[in-house]
């Protein structure tokens, strides 16, 4: 990957809302450069979407996550990722990953109440053709997700004024 | 807190009856930051612009490192020349990047920061009153060190037109009988200027001409956005008569580890270590074992860091000049050195003023000496939303000035 490109991706990534204006001024290139690039960049994929990092807790909404390893009989030609695919289409489904290990899949879930939560991997989840079990990991504490730290944050600690 | 002892309070009653403090220290101006440390540290809201320090934290795995080694009970003193295994890293390490061999056996010590190195190689060197060159604006603790090691600092001013680096001319002006060294700093703080390897040679070349050594503080030389770090000692005629202090500071985010290290050739090293051994013993050997991870796999933070200190170094610069601050861009280092004058205050006004009306802390150029007046030092090792803040706050305080004019 070009280097322009990398640092561009990575002030986005850090903030979305940098400007094309900010980030020429950062990085030393013309604003409707870094304009064309970024619109290069949405266009291609690369830049799937821009979103907000929220803190539910915070705002009080009672969400419930788990994280479930779930087991599969891979099928013929397709593999894992029809399989996949017949995991990720469901909305309460926010990840899902192919791993190593005990488990083939990683499924991230997500409701708004626990019976929920247990009724979808009951009753939609485990019944999929091809899945031959599950294990259900319930989120008790977000410490740190996507770069961004949830609990207490790290002051600046250092003296207004030093040498 | 500590205080700084002034001469008026030795004259207190209560000093009455104490014998008075060295007239050396007693002689000493209070350092320009101090002041400003003390009434920016009592506002609230303040965001600053002077802090010389990295804003990021010590990578993890450095923490990490160290605390792995206190569970393991490394808690001794270690050699007076720090670990062998560091002293091979650092020699390894300037081998790779500047092509220059120091012996990790013999001429390599770890200091207790570059500021424990300064005043080891000065005090190594000197002779009272023995004179050293040090081209200004500069460290704060550049002059005062020579004082304390018995010598005579000799102040020589650069321009601003030249980038703050500087001439053989300059300095052979300011250059007697009596002068033993140049004490260099670049990249420069305050001024965050680089000297490039052209303008470097002729300095080498005077110092070889009038015999003198060459100390060399390195410590910004990963922060370096246009062209590449030239070592001192990397020169040809430059090693013989070279003291290369450099440390972990900057380049890691390890301020407060406070290691360092010296490198010279070996008699000149015995005679540092010789002072260190009766001084300061030796580095702590938690922050020996943290630089060992640095150097070992710090490599991908430092240059995470460097381009971040290079996107913020471009918008303050770019914002100063655009409020009307005219300010060379720096090549290195993380501070910006805009000029103040036209807005027709001193720096102290200035940066006084700036605080109290728009609680923006930045250092007076006058802080670093001799052609520092007419400039103010802004640091951008702070977050982009602070540079912003702090970029409109300035900008509002020198409007408000131009109005009243």
């Amino acid at each position: 990957m070009e280097k322009n490109d990398q640092e561009l991706l990575s002030i986005l990534y850090r903030d979305a809302r940098t400007s094309h204006d900010q980030i020429a001024r950062m990085t030393g290139r013309k604003a409707e450069d870094v304009r064309a690039d970024i619109e290069r960049l949405e266009k291609s994929g690369i830049i799937k979407h821009y979103k907000t990092i929220v803190d539910w807790e915070k705002a009080g909404v009672e969400k419930v996550t788990a994280f479930i390893n779930v087991k599969v009989t891979p099928a013929r030609d397709v593999g894992f990722d029809d399989l996949a695919r017949r995991v990720y289409r469901f909305s309460e489904v926010k990840s899902v990953y192919l791993v190593s290990g005990d488990a083939d899949l990683r499924v991230v879930v997500e409701a708004d109440t626990l019976r929920h939560l247990g009724q979808f991997v009951a009753e939609k989840l485990s019944t999929i053709n091809g899945v031959i079990g599950t294990t259900t990991h319930f989120m008790l504490k977000k410490y740190k997700e996507d770069d961004d730290i949830f609990v207490d944050a790290e002051e600046d600690n250092r003296l207004v004024v030093t040498p | 807190m500590k205080q700084e002892v002034k001469p008026s309070q030795t004259k207190d009653k209560s000093a009455a009856n104490i014998p008075p403090l060295a007239r050396a220290v007693e002689q000493m101006p209070p350092s320009g930051i101090r002041r400003f440390f003390d009434i920016a540290a009592r506002m609230e809201g303040v965001v600053s612009l002077g802090v010389g320090e990295p804003d990021f934290v010590t990578p993890w795995a450095v923490r990490e490192a160290a605390i792995f080694s206190l569970e393991r009970g490394a808690t001794t003193y270690t050699s007076n020349y720090g670990l062998i295994e560091l002293r091979r890293a650092i020699a390894a390490h300037l081998r790779s990047l500047y092509k220059v061999e120091y012996n990790p056996e013999s001429e390599i010590v770890v200091t207790v920061g570059v500021s424990e190195g300064l005043d080891l190689a000065l005090r190594a060197i000197l002779d009272p009153g023995d004179a050293v060159l040090v081209p200004e604006p500069a460290y704060v603790s550049y002059k005062p060190c020579v004082t304390l090691a018995g010598g005579v600092p000799v102040p020589v001013p650069t321009l601003a037109e030249n980038k703050f680096r500087p001439t053989v001319e300059q300095l052979e002006k300011a250059c007697t009988d009596t002068t033993k060294a140049v004490l260099l700093g670049f990249p420069s703080n305050p001024t965050g200027s680089t000297i490039p390897r052209a303008e470097l040679q002729p300095i080498v070349d005077f110092a070889v001409r009038r015999n003198l050594f060459l100390i060399s503080d390195e410590i910004y030389d990963r922060l370096v956005y246009e062209g590449a770090h030239t070592c001192v000692a990397a020169l040809p005629g430059a090693r013989e008569r070279t003291i290369l202090l450099n440390g972990f500071s900057k380049a890691y985010a390890m301020t407060g580890w406070r290691v360092g290290y010296a490198c010279a050739p070996e008699h000149v090293l015995t005679a540092i270590v010789k002072i260190h051994a009766y001084t300061a013993l030796c580095a702590p050997i938690t922050g020996q074992k943290a630089a060992l991870e640095a150097l070992a796999h710090g490599e991908q933070s430092v240059q995470e860091m460097v381009q971040q200190y290079n996107q913020r170094r471009r918008l303050i610069v770019q914002g100063l000049n655009e409020i009307g601050l005219p300010c060379h861009m720096p090549d290195g280092a993380f501070y910006a050195f805009p000029s103040i004058e036209p807005t027709g205050l001193t720096a102290e006004e200035f940066a006084e003023r700036l605080l109290f009306e728009e609680k923006v802390a930045v250092v007076p150029g006058t802080a670093f000496g001799a052609g520092g007046e007419g400039h103010i030092r802004c640091s951008y090792a702070t977050s982009i939303s602070n540079i912003e803040t702090a970029l409109l706050r300035i900008q509002r305080f020198v409007t408000k000035l131009n109005k009243s004019r």
